[in-house]
């Protein structure tokens, strides 16, 4: 039945499916996983990074882009049609500047994406972006946001989610884990979310990109040294929590 | 075509919020077509748009403005800012250079960056001001407004120096006349002040000065 309603798009399937954009979905969830936590003066975004070939030159961030000073995003799926979807973001930020005169909000921007993908669900001869993303930054009154979009043109706010593959693994700590205490510093906060990755990526601090931004300051990216002290603290509590719970036994 | 901008219109930032007022007399040559016109447009509770120059292109232009603020607060759920609306009449106007269109228009409001005024043309300029006169008793009002402005007026002496700036206005200018509408922008929004008869405030500072 299903290999009836592949082909085109706009159509749907006896049983209200679209197939195509469950399909994105599914190249969604091959991606490489990415994290975002909203903080109270902070927002986090981390990715998998996927080991590089030897003879490849490691670039710093792939998956991690800025769309204007104060919003950035990560995505999860094929990076091709990320691009696409980043640069008409980005030409947006700046057409809305000019008209408005003020800067988007991270609403605007992510309805204005999840528009462009909604549409590529609904033209003759198109496929849908097979990405999710996840947008963070901050509002011109200073409040933190972080929205995430899926293929279907769908968006929502979070406080913490995370897309791509193993998402549901981390989705599930951070259910676990983000509390009040867990984001109660920038620094906290960050930890959570590199601790939140490490759940799922093998091989630790080199396969994990990381980038914040706080409040009325410009995307920053961790270096490798810097994630590197991040894990290794991370371990190191660990390790004390352990000896903590074997001492009590 | 040499369209001839028969109107006063002014608008000012006080330290009270903003004062609008116009005159009301609408001409087609040396005819009086309509004595009351009314040329301010009330886009919003927030927002006014006042008209000088071609009545219908006014009228048309700044109604589909007012069309689009709306369509803007009902998709962003906040009102539009004064900049943004007066720079989506600058650009629709932008568009149709040269082509014939007349409007001198000013987009007064109170948005979160406090009060705001613009003043829009056909030609596409838009500048951001604290006081503008525009249409062609412009140039009497001016006369009246800037021997009179104080940044720290009074409400009462704001009303009272705009409506003698419209009433000397059409006093001397031939296709201005009728009444002086005058609105007042707050912070809460607008308030319609008043709605006066040149002539009476003509007479009475002529009696004030017996």
């Amino acid at each position: 039945m299903a290999t009836r309603y592949d082909r085109a798009i706009t159509v749907f399937s006896p049983d209200g499916h679209l197939f195509q954009v469950e399909y994105a979905q599914e190249a969604v969830k091959k991606g490489s996983t990415a994290v975002g936590i909203r903080g109270l003066d902070i927002v986090v975004l981390g990715v998998e990074k996927k080991s590089v070939a030897k003879l490849q030159e490691e670039r710093t961030v792939r998956k991690i882009c800025a769309l204007d000073d104060h919003v950035c995003m990560a995505f999860a799926g094929l990076t091709a049609d990320a691009r696409i979807v980043i640069n008409r973001a980005r030409v947006e930020c700046q057409s809305h500047k000019l008209t408005v005169e003020d800067p988007v909000t991270v609403e605007y921007i992510t309805r204005y994406i999840a528009t462009l993908k909604q549409r590529y669900t609904q033209s003759n001869g198109r496929r849908p972006f097979g990405i999710s993303a996840l947008i963070v930054g901050f509002d011109d009154d200073g409040s933190p946001r972080l929205y995430q979009t899926d293929p279907s043109g769908t968006y929502h706010s979070w406080k913490a989610n995370a897309i791509g593959r193993n998402a549901k693994a981390v989705r599930e700590f951070l259910e676990k884990n983000y509390k009040e205490e867990a984001i109660a510093t920038d620094r906290e906060t960050i930890k959570l979310a590199v601790r939140a990755l490490l759940e799922v990526v093998q091989s630790g601090g080199k396969n994990i990109e990381l980038a914040i931004i706080r409040r009325n300051q410009p995307l920053q990216i961790f270096s490798a040294k810097d994630i590197e002290s991040q894990v290794a603290e991370i371990e190191k509590e660990k390790e004390e929590s352990e000896k903590k719970k074997k001492k009590s036994i | 075509i040499q369209l001839l901008h028969g109107t006063t219109t002014l608008a000012f930032k006080f330290q009270h919020g903003v004062v609008v007022a116009v005159d009301s007399r609408a001409s087609a040559g040396n005819y009086i077509d309509t004595l009351e016109a009314n040329k301010v447009i009330e886009i919003n509770p927030y927002l006014l748009g006042t008209m000088a120059g071609s009545a219908a292109d006014c009228q048309h232009w700044e109604r589909l403005l007012a069309k689009h603020c709306r369509l803007y607060a009902l998709r962003n759920k906040e009102r539009i800012s004064v900049s943004a609306a007066s720079k989506l009449l600058a650009n629709m106007l932008g568009e149709y250079r040269g082509m014939g269109l007349s409007v001198g228009s000013m987009i007064c409001g109170w948005d979160k960056k406090g009060p705001g005024l613009y003043y829009v043309d056909d030609n596409g300029t838009r500048l951001s001001g604290p006081m503008f006169s525009t249409g062609c008793g412009n140039t009497y009002a001016y006369g009246v407004l800037d021997s009179g402005y104080r940044p720290d007026l009074t409400v009462e002496e704001a009303y009272a120096l705009a409506r003698r700036a419209i009433a000397q206005a059409t006093h001397r200018d031939a296709y201005s006349g009728g009444v002086v509408n005058m609105y007042h922008m707050k912070e809460d929004g607008w308030i319609k002040v008043e709605r006066t008869d040149v002539s009476d405030v003509i007479h009475k500072s002529l009696e004030a000065r017996q």
